[in-house]
């Protein structure tokens, strides 16, 4: 059998499978409900046998149209550093603001991409972010949680 | 009817909706434009900002949107060779070579008003067909709807699989386990929550769409290095040419038009099918349909090859509102994206939809119309001032599609949780489209998950736990022999490939 990473996913899909079966059987239904014909962990438990069936087909079917992916063209670096950003985004914006964190978020980013037109990056940050806030929280009524603004009197 | 078509136009008509309409195709035309970035992401998008709005409005703003970005993703096609969207691969085949030719604005043209037409028709169909179907629908039973959403599922993923039905299959069941997590809506017992509070309430629909599609697909962009905006920086705005359609060609759009449009709407209500197959099929009966000089002028600049795939995709979209309004069951993964924007809003698409909320019915049918001919006398002239707009580095881009995914998060849950878990799922979901494991069956099977599930426990509990729930009926065992026919041709087709 020939490995490749599709048929790693689907080793994966399956080990992932066999854990979600085993925590479907542990479900804990009602005394009741137990012998039902259908019960809370009734439909997960075919899940669970439905995503071996698949993925254990797809790992031992060959799999000649195979996809190959040439690892030393992706772009691993600029990836990682944007999810990054991003999880130290969703970390800051309730301690410190819808618009400090989101303006700092768009201007990191655009920085860490290559982009090196300072004004252009301003503009497409902070008040960029100011008249999305002012579409959200003032004209759509959606509210925006911001201590900072809240902090400085700009936000009631 | 009349009365309905009333209801719907006062609705849609409001100031309020036609400027939503406008804003949605405009928007839907620049997303999809950019090739990779097609009707899920600018409806996943939109979502956020829909639930500012009553339902009405919401869903005339996504309708807009949706076919705004067809619409996009033919001008792409055109203009740059670059399809935005699946269903516009096949208008490139004789769009591109027009365009070359110095015709470009011609082609637009004929595009838009093929378009147009094929629009307009299947919004007549849908008129007639849908209240109809609402009523026969009435008479369908929990059996019937289960088997129909296993055929729903199995049809996404054989069609949307290009030859990986096992991939598509597996992703099918993600999505399924997916939609498990959280309390089970009959006994409230938690499910695959380990204990953590915030999925106790389950993983939101919005944060899976956003991250499957608006995320993932940004963070491809730059993991492959591509940008979907450099082929727009061509496009100039003086080659374009004019956009007036001579009447020799009109003569042949006459003729291709109905035609199109019926096999456009039919595919389009077959769940699973949509807009690609629609458009190719079109195309290749209008090839075997005109005489034999103008078949020798496909692929090199044939009216009639541009105006039957165009015609096609946008009837194929309106048929695609078929299954999705009259069963509450979405035949396509843009549809599955409303109807779980729809499901946020309290809506509970189906056959009594049409009686529950004619308003919200009949505005979404009389808005696709509406939005019709705002994409006409509006994108038209503006097509060359988009495609600038398009020049947008993807170093702007990039950051923007994640803002608006977070911030769409945000809004609606105020919790950090939901965004790590947001990332969580686009990196995984990056990594499978690396791989080619396809995303619209995941979504399609997230939303159907729970309606799955509760109509499987109806049947079982009919039926005393026996499966015979599954043939007892004549419609369910038709569904369910359907189902396996696509089953056994996509398996067969792989053994025949391997």
């Amino acid at each position: 059998m020939n490995i490749n990473t599709t048929k790693i996913i689907s080793l994966l899909f399956f080990i992932f499978s066999v854990f979600y079966l085993y925590t479907a059987y542990q479900i804990q239904v009602f005394a009741f409900d137990e012998n039902a014909p259908f019960n809370a962990k009734t439909f997960p438990i075919y899940l669970g046998y439905a995503g071996l069936f698949f993925s254990g087909l797809k790992l031992i079917l060959p799999d000649p149209g195979t996809i190959k992916v040439e690892h030393k063209n992706l772009e691993y670096k600029k990836t990682a550093i944007l999810i990054i950003i991003a999880i130290i985004y969703g970390a800051t914006i309730l301690k410190i603001g819808y618009f400090l964190t989101t303006s700092f978020f768009l201007f990191g980013s655009y920085y860490f991409l290559g982009e090196r037109r300072w004004i252009l990056m301003f503009l497409l940050s902070f008040p960029f972010v100011a008249a999305f806030m002012y579409l959200l929280h003032g004209v759509l009524e959606i509210y925006l949680r911001d201590p900072f603004l809240k902090l400085i009197g700009v936000m009631g | 009817m009349i009365e309905g078509i009333l209801i719907g136009l006062s609705t849609a008509l409001t100031l309020q909706n036609i400027f939503m309409v406008m804003i949605g195709c405009f928007f839907g035309t620049i997303i999809g434009m950019l090739p990779g970035l097609g009707p899920m992401t600018a409806i996943a998008l939109m979502i956020p900002i829909t639930y500012g709005f009553d339902p009405a409005t919401g869903l005339i703003l996504m309708a807009g949107v949706y076919y705004g970005a067809v619409f996009g993703g033919s001008t792409s096609s055109i203009l740059l060779n670059a399809p935005g969207v699946p269903g516009t691969v096949a208008t490139s085949f004789d769009g591109y070579p027009m365009a070359q030719q110095g015709k470009a604005g011609k082609a637009l043209a004929i595009a838009a008003w093929s378009s147009f037409a094929g629009g307009t028709f299947s919004a007549i169909y849908l008129l007639f067909l849908a209240p109809s179907l609402s009523k026969v629908s009435l008479s369908f039973r929990s059996p019937d709807y289960f088997a129909l959403m296993i055929l729903g599922l199995t049809a996404i993923a054989a069609f949307s699989s290009k030859g990986q039905f096992l991939k598509a299959m597996m992703m099918v069941v993600l999505g399924l386990m997916l939609a498990s997590v959280g309390q089970d809506s009959l006994s409230d017992i938690t499910r695959f929550t380990f204990d953590n509070m915030n999925l106790t309430d389950g993983i939101s629909f919005v944060l899976v769409v956003m991250a499957t599609f608006a995320m993932s697909e940004a963070l491809t962009i730059i993991l492959k290095r591509n940008d979907p905006t450099a082929a727009a920086k061509q496009v100039s705005l003086t080659e374009l040419g004019s956009i007036k359609i001579e009447k020799e060609d009109r003569k042949k759009m006459y003729k291709t038009i109905p035609r199109s449009s019926v096999i456009g709407f039919l595919i389009g209500v077959l769940p699973g099918a949509g807009a690609t197959i629609a458009s190719f099929l079109a195309y290749g009966m209008e090839r075997n349909l005109v005489n034999d000089d103008e078949k020798q002028k496909f692929g090199k600049g044939s009216v009639n090859g541009l105006s039957a795939p165009e015609t096609a995709n946008n009837a194929a979209c309106s048929g695609s509102f078929v299954p999705m309004l009259t069963l509450g069951i979405p035949g396509s993964g843009t549809t599955a994206v409303m109807l779980g924007a729809l499901l946020g809003f309290g809506v509970q698409p189906g056959p009594r939809l049409y009686m529950t909320n004619p308003e919200i019915f009949w505005s979404i049918i009389m808005s696709m119309y509406i939005g019709m001919v705002i994409l006409l006398i509006l994108n038209l002239p503006l097509i060359p001032y988009i495609a600038r707009i398009l020049a947008v580095p993807k170093n702007y881009l990039i950051p923007l599609i994640l803002f608006f995914s977070i911030t769409g998060i945000y809004v609606m849950s105020f919790n950090n949780f939901d965004i790590y878990l947001m990332i969580g799922i686009a990196v995984v979901a990056t990594f499978l489209r690396l791989y080619d494991f396809p995303m619209p069956p995941l979504i399609l099977a997230f939303v159907l998950g729970g309606l799955m599930e509760e109509n499987l426990r109806r049947s079982l509990l009919l039926s005393n736990g026996s499966w015979e729930f599954l043939w007892d009926r004549t419609l369910t065992l038709c569904i369910l022999l359907t189902t396996a026919f696509i089953v056994i041709w996509h398996m067969y087709k792989t053994f025949k490939k391997n």
